[in-house]
């Protein structure tokens, strides 16, 4: 059986006044698939997912979510999404425990179903010995959980985090990664924003990257590596000895400040000559990397 | 495109009503303080100092000429101030709406529970203060416990109009402007403190035709002191029919802010 995707959109277009900040983007996202959209800033990732939260209209093209219409049907949609927002907006008078269950209120469950539900999502976020601890004296990275806890407590058969682990530190992130990889392996449809590089080649199974309100490309990460920088990174320094042997061997290549990238499938191969031949300097061999197809996309420079 | 005028209203409104509830009861102790102290302070100031001055305003004691007004204001205030500044808060900074709007509650739910909240604290505060002028004894039961129904459709009123500026109002900063040039001159030109018959005509004029608290005045005085005025009436009409047009305006006037 093929179930038909969670959400199709089809030149989906958004548009504030003359500015278009989405502009006629079409993608689709499986059941049971992690969904990413990456972009820099202003792109059009945020916008993106709000007409999918049906808070925003779209202004043109079509848009399916679960096979309903967010401009008919926004109150059936909304019943089985759950919402992970870039900024926390935890009420900071309650409890988590509180928190979790004025939000279920909102979703009409029944307070003696909430009240287990609500157990149960503090311990799967660990945060069960922050039950009855009000949210200014929680660490940004638990008030992440409790928003992740809280945008699951409909059980939702859709999550979509924007930006779920910004402002984290290593460990924090990394117990956020574990979690939503367990949603996943449960089965759950997850669709996030990023811009953090690897955490999409991390989480995602497939992903758009955006600039300009357009996508640029569609693919799985390791795909997307694969077609547009390869699988190695050679960097030297910056000489025009390098530039030169480059060229002689015809290796595509980026300057970087006082560093040359060069992309290849053999690094070994690029690395000897030259060694042998041009006298580099220093030199480094690693993977490519989501990064470089990011940068190669969407260039150099600062976007804002 | 424009937002409809009708709002997309469901009984999940009280959820939105009841989160503010919680919250008000989770800091009461600095919710129920400003009510208990208010009228007494204003009730000794204004009713038995300037009142020994005053003598008898249309028959009656000076102090039972305010009582009635200060509950009014009291109405005013409460809900004005919370569907301004403690809305604006809840929409802007702590982004509370977008958190509600978020689960199927729509945005027409969220503004109405918040109105319907600002009314409550009106009536919360209302309430407490006609059960401290009734113990003073300067206000007649038992018609007077009619105020505390009336307190919440005189809240309402507030709240609508106060959710009008907030949905208009470019930062929080900005809010001091109805506040400083709507709601003090009310205060004081609403026949609170002194008859409006000492005015000249066209200004009494304009305070029954653009100045709400003249209505809520006019009405909580009749009840307070078993005088009907001969305006009654039209104050309750008055107040009906724009209680219902600000709280139409207010949720489109908010859908054309938030819905972008």
């Amino acid at each position: 059986m093929h179930p038909d995707p969670v959400i199709i959109a089809d030149r989906l277009k958004k548009t504030y006044g003359d500015i278009a900040a989405v502009d006629g983007i079409s993608f689709s996202v499986e059941a049971g698939t992690v969904f990413g959209f990456l972009g820099p800033n202003g792109a059009g990732k945020t916008t993106t997912m709000r007409m999918i939260q049906c808070v925003s209209p779209r202004s043109g093209g079509d848009l399916c979510v679960f096979g309903l219409d967010p401009a008919e049907q926004p109150r059936m949609i909304k019943q089985w999404l759950g919402v992970v927002p870039q900024e926390t907006n935890l009420d900071p008078e309650f409890t988590c425990f509180e928190n979790l269950m004025v939000y279920s209120r909102y979703f009409g469950i029944p307070k003696r179903e909430a009240a287990e539900r609500v157990e149960e999502l503090l311990a799967f976020v660990a945060l069960t010995e922050k039950r009855d601890v009000k949210i200014e004296h929680l660490s940004g990275g638990m008030k992440r959980r409790l928003l992740l806890a809280r945008a699951l407590v409909n059980q939702p058969r859709m999550l979509i985090l924007d930006e779920p682990t910004i402002g984290l530190d290593p460990q924090a992130r990394h117990l956020m990664w574990e979690k939503l990889r367990e949603l996943r392996a449960a089965g759950n449809t997850i669709v996030l924003t990023t811009h953090y590089l690897e955490e999409a080649e991390r989480l995602c199974d497939r992903l758009v990257i955006m600039d300009n309100g357009a996508i640029l490309v569609e693919g799985a990460p390791g795909e997307l590596v694969e077609r547009y920088v390869g699988s190695d990174i050679v960097e030297a320094e910056r000489k025009p000895e390098v530039i030169a042997c480059l060229d002689e061997m015809g290796v595509r290549y980026d300057i970087v400040g006082d560093m040359v990238e060069a992309m290849t499938p053999d690094p070994r191969e690029v690395a000897r000559r030259l060694f042998e031949t041009c006298n580099p300097g220093r030199v480094f061999v690693r993977r490519a990397t989501l990064e470089d197809v990011f940068l190669q996309l969407t260039g150099r420079n600062l976007k804002e | 495109m424009a937002p409809s005028l009708m709002p997309d209203l469901s009984r999940a409104v009280w959820t939105v009503w009841r989160r503010n509830w919680d919250v008000f009861f989770k800091t009461y102790h600095v919710n129920f303080l400003p009510p208990f102290l208010e009228p007494v302070l204003y009730l000794v100031a204004l009713g038995i100092g300037l009142g020994s001055f005053v003598g008898d305003i249309e028959g009656v004691p000076y102090i039972r000429f305010i009582a009635p007004a200060l509950i009014a204001i009291s109405i005013m205030n409460s809900a004005f101030f919370e569907c301004t500044y403690g809305s604006f808060v809840r929409m802007y900074y702590m982004k509370t709406f977008e958190a509600m709007v978020a689960t199927p509650l729509s945005i027409d739910e969220v503004i109405a529970g918040e109105m319907l909240w600002g009314a409550t604290r009106s009536w919360i505060n209302a309430s407490i203060m006609l059960c401290i002028l009734a113990a003073v004894g300067v206000v007649d039961l038992p018609l007077a416990l009619a105020i505390i129904p009336f307190s919440f459709v005189g809240g309402l009123l507030f709240a609508g109009i106060a959710m009008c500026f907030t949905a208009i109002t470019p930062g929080i900063d900005e809010l001091n402007y109805p506040a400083f040039l709507f709601i003090t001159p009310m205060f004081l030109f609403s026949g609170t403190f002194f008859p409006l018959s000492v005015l000249p005509g066209p200004v009494q004029a304009f305070a029954y035709a653009l100045l709400p608290l003249t209505h809520i005045v006019t009405i909580t005085r009749s009840l307070a002191l078993s005088q009907p005025s001969p305006l009654f009436a039209f104050s309750i009409a008055w107040v009906t029919v724009v209680t219902i047009a600000v709280f139409l305006l207010s949720v489109y006037l908010m859908k054309r802010r938030l819905v972008v």
